[in-house]
């Protein structure tokens, strides 16, 4: 293994949108008061571009290395050495964390100028530009962290800035509400992470013998991905309650994978998460917090391959939650709601990628996911900046000629996410599939076919529902009312420009990773070769052949068409009197379908109302029960108190009380011997005198003898 | 003589002395009190002066101790008949019970 070349410059990247987030969180307020709202923006815009163009330089400098020796590492300081263990706070570029800077300072970088246009009107640009820095950087943690701890912390820093961004306008209880709603159901998933932290490294520090006992062995531990990339051989063969440790650790970081990137069945938070900024739901809920359970299962791709089993859960939660979603989107009326589901939905594709082993392919369809997705969110903010606010699709429509820039951006995302050959989703998600249904499955045979079919449905429902939000929003005659109407209108640069340069990125990204058959130079693996070569090795091929693959590439490309025009037939015409038409005639099903399954209102019955009640009998138990015994404890302290008082009051006085009274009586009687008058003196000292005298002549007279 | 009836004599005229300035209340009369004992006092001198002692004769030394107490007894007296005068002009009174400024 070669040891990893240092750098001395990379914490940087995540450095300066913290210097950003930190000028604007303490000085913002007076900047934006005394200049107005430019500098918020531009200091939150400086800082991010600024990392963007460290790592591009970082990018260009691996890129020079051979590819075996492809990572930079920045060892800063010892974070936590204790006894065996050591952590250390340090970054690593490589050719993995290489995409992921590229992508968060990149697309991060066209939602911090998008958002200056879009947070123009807001009265606390600085709060939302210090919030949205601080995420940079805790993406950016999260990403080029070398050790799993490290990790772990960006992990609950993007957690953290995103429950601050839903929240942003907390005047609204709802959207506060949501906020806290995504970040209670991410406390599940960062909990299981943690466990398996904590599994992996008792797994690795040390053995049980037959008897069941455990002893540590010697030697250095710690948590950084080198070092269990090479304790995996030791962890391998060990169990716990009779579960491989291995795949035990697995699920439990892929629980923690399904908080963050919102997989059945934590997905609940992320439509709900809507209720922040539009740029803030391109940004965080859709191109890159995210996915970052995605990037910490491809990070960790040296564990999964190792087992089979974790793996198979991983495709399969990818894949239910991929038609789940999508399903769900058929009947959505908010725009933002449509694109949350479809989040989701494509994040459960992600995840068949890397949970068959693909990881290259997942990571390729994280990276094309956020261009399309970002452009597709933030085209949606445009459309809601236009429209006053309105986000019901059903509301819309006709705004195709009013605002040429986010029509078109927004179609070839839409395009490009429906799978359309030629435009970056096709090629990622085509891969994906194809993955899934090519690698072969030790633990059950029939999974690749479930897997496959479950993944195309969901591309099929995919070009459907996205399709139908064209329709209702674009195309037809415009539904809102005068007033609205009148305001329409194209938006500024500002938001333009990003939405350009992510449709740009959208359509040609697929070009670095073509499909094996294509022939072409496959850039993308290549470049991920030196991070995912290892694991590969675990992964095996069904050998399905090239006929396999054109057959299943023009089966998707079939369906995708299939789904577009099936849009078009319903929703092209009149597409609101189509959707309620059609909500009318299966009006169980849509309620049902509209209502997302009823699984909020089931999480509410299952775990909020008991979890409420609990606290509530809590509450009783803590202000009867635990206050009563507070009080009564309180109480006779108080009676302690009482006769301690009387005590005080009436024996140590009395007694301090008697000794001066005793003093003052005493005084008052010797003080009628200070006459004042001479004449008692002398009186007295002549009788004294005379006293004495006969005493010396009584003592002269009895003792004087024996002179 | 003996020097016996002389210290008995001086002692006699200490005593009056001594009740004189104990019992009377007029500060004249303390005074004259004062006087007699200081006199008794200078009997003794003399007294123990004229006593042969060692058989070497009579010496002088106490008689011109007595010249000395004699004159500073005069001006002690000048001095405090003044302050009795100054008093009765002040206070209206010589009876020395009555001269309490002092104690309130």
């Amino acid at each position: 293994m070669n040891e990893p070349l240092t750098v001395n410059y990379v914490w940087l990247i995540p450095f300066l949108p913290l210097c950003g987030a930190f000028v604007n969180g303490t000085v913002g307020w007076w900047l934006q008061k005394r200049f107005g709202r430019r500098p918020n923006g531009a200091i939150a815009n400086a800082a991010v571009w600024g990392a963007f163009l460290i790592s591009v330089q970082l990018f260009l400098t691996l890129r020079g290395l051979p590819p075996e020796q492809r990572a930079l590492v920045n060892h800063l300081y010892s974070w936590i050495p204790v006894g065996q263990l050591d952590v250390a706070l340090s970054f690593t570029v490589d050719p993995l964390s290489a995409v992921m800077i590229l992508v968060v300072t990149g697309v991060g970088g066209l939602i911090h100028l998008y958002s200056i246009g879009y947070m123009a009107h807001d009265k606390s640009v600085w709060r939302y530009f210090a919030y949205l820095n601080l995420f940079t950087f805790a993406m950016l943690v999260l990403v080029l962290a070398d050790n799993l701890l490290l990790m772990f912390v960006g992990w609950e820093g993007v957690g953290l800035c995103s429950y601050l961004l839903i929240g942003f306008w907390y005047q609204d209880v709802e959207k506060a509400k949501a906020g806290m709603k995504a970040f209670i159901v991410n406390r599940v998933g960062d909990f299981a992470f943690l466990a398996g932290m904590l599994l992996i490294l008792w797994g690795a520090a040390g053995y049980w013998d037959d008897a069941g006992r455990y002893t540590m062995t010697g030697g250095t531990l710690s948590v950084d991905f080198r070092w269990l990339a090479s304790a995996t051989t030791y962890l391998q063969g060990k169990e716990v309650l009779g579960v491989s440790l291995i795949t035990l650790a697995c699920i439990l970081f892929f629980i923690g994978a399904t908080g963050k990137s919102a997989q059945l069945p934590l997905y609940v938070w992320l439509p709900d998460a809507m209720a922040g900024p539009t740029p803030v739901s391109a940004l965080i809920h859709a191109a890159t917090m995210v996915t970052a359970g995605v990037y910490m299962v491809a990070r960790l791709n040296f564990l999964f391959a190792l087992s089979p089993a974790a793996l198979t859960v991983v495709s399969g939660v990818g894949a239910a939650t991929a038609l789940f979603a999508a399903t769900i989107g058929f009947a959505q009326r908010d725009i933002k709601k449509v694109l949350a589901y479809s989040t989701v939905s494509q994040l459960g594709f992600m995840f068949i990628g890397v949970g068959v082993g693909a990881f290259t392919a997942g990571i390729f369809h994280l990276m094309t996911h956020a261009f399309f997705k970002a452009c597709l969110f933030l085209c949606a903010g445009s459309v809601i900046h236009a429209m006053s606010g309105e986000q019901d699709a059903l509301k819309m429509g006709g705004l195709a000629k009013k605002m040429p820039f986010t029509f078109w951006t927004f179609l070839v995302s839409t395009l490009a996410i429906a799978g359309i050959p030629g435009l970056a989703g096709f090629f990622s998600k085509d891969e994906i599939l194809w993955k899934a249904f090519d690698t072969a499955n030790p633990v059950v045979a029939w999974w690749p076919y479930l897997v496959w079919g479950m993944g195309a449905t969901a591309a099929l429902g995919t070009a459907f529902y996205m399709f139908r939000l064209v329709y209702l929003t674009f195309a037809g005659e415009c539904r809102a009312d005068e007033e609205t109407k009148h305001h329409i209108h194209e938006s500024p640069w500002t938001m333009t420009l990003p939405l350009v340069a992510l449709a740009s990125l959208a359509a040609v990204a697929g070009w670095l990773g073509p499909p094996g058959v294509f022939n072409l130079p496959n850039t993308f693996e290549h470049w991920l070769e030196p991070v995912f070569g290892g694991a590969a090795r675990h992964i095996t091929s069904r050998e399905s052949g090239h006929g396999a693959e054109w057959g299943l590439m023009g089966l998707s490309v079939a369906l995708a068409v299939a789904g577009i025009l099936a849009a078009r037939a319903v929703y092209a015409k009149n597409g609101a009197e189509a959707a309620r038409r059609l909500s009318g005639r299966f009006p169980l099903i849509h309620q049902f379908v509209f209502n997302k399954y009823y699984v909020d209102e089931i999480y509410a019955a299952l775990v909020v109302r008991p979890f409420m009640g609990l606290t509530r009998v809590l509450g009783w138990i803590d202000a009867h029960i635990v206050d009563g015994i507070v009080n009564l404890v309180g109480k006779v302290t108080a009676v302690f108190a009482m006769i301690d008082g009387w005590i005080d009051l009436y024996i140590v006085d009395g007694m301090v009380n008697l000794t001066a009274w005793i003093v003052i009586a005493v005084g008052r009687k010797a003080k009628t011997v200070q006459t004042g008058r001479l004449q008692d003196y002398l009186y007295v000292m002549a009788g004294g005198a005379v006293l004495m005298l006969v005493v010396s002549y009584m003592v002269e007279r009895v003792f004087g003898g024996g002179r | 003589m003996s020097a016996q009836a002389v210290l008995t004599v001086a002692a006699v005229l200490f005593s009056l002395g001594l009740y004189c300035v104990i019992t009377r209340r007029n500060a004249v009369s303390i005074l004259m009190g004062v006087e007699l004992m200081l006199n008794a006092a200078n009997i003794n001198l003399v007294a123990f002066s004229n006593l042969s002692l060692g058989g070497q004769g009579p010496k002088v030394e106490g008689h011109m101790f007595v010249v000395f107490v004699v004159l500073l007894a005069a001006a002690e007296a000048a001095v405090a008949l003044a302050i009795i005068l100054s008093i009765f002009r002040r206070m209206g009174t010589v009876e020395a019970d009555r001269m309490t400024s002092l104690k309130e």
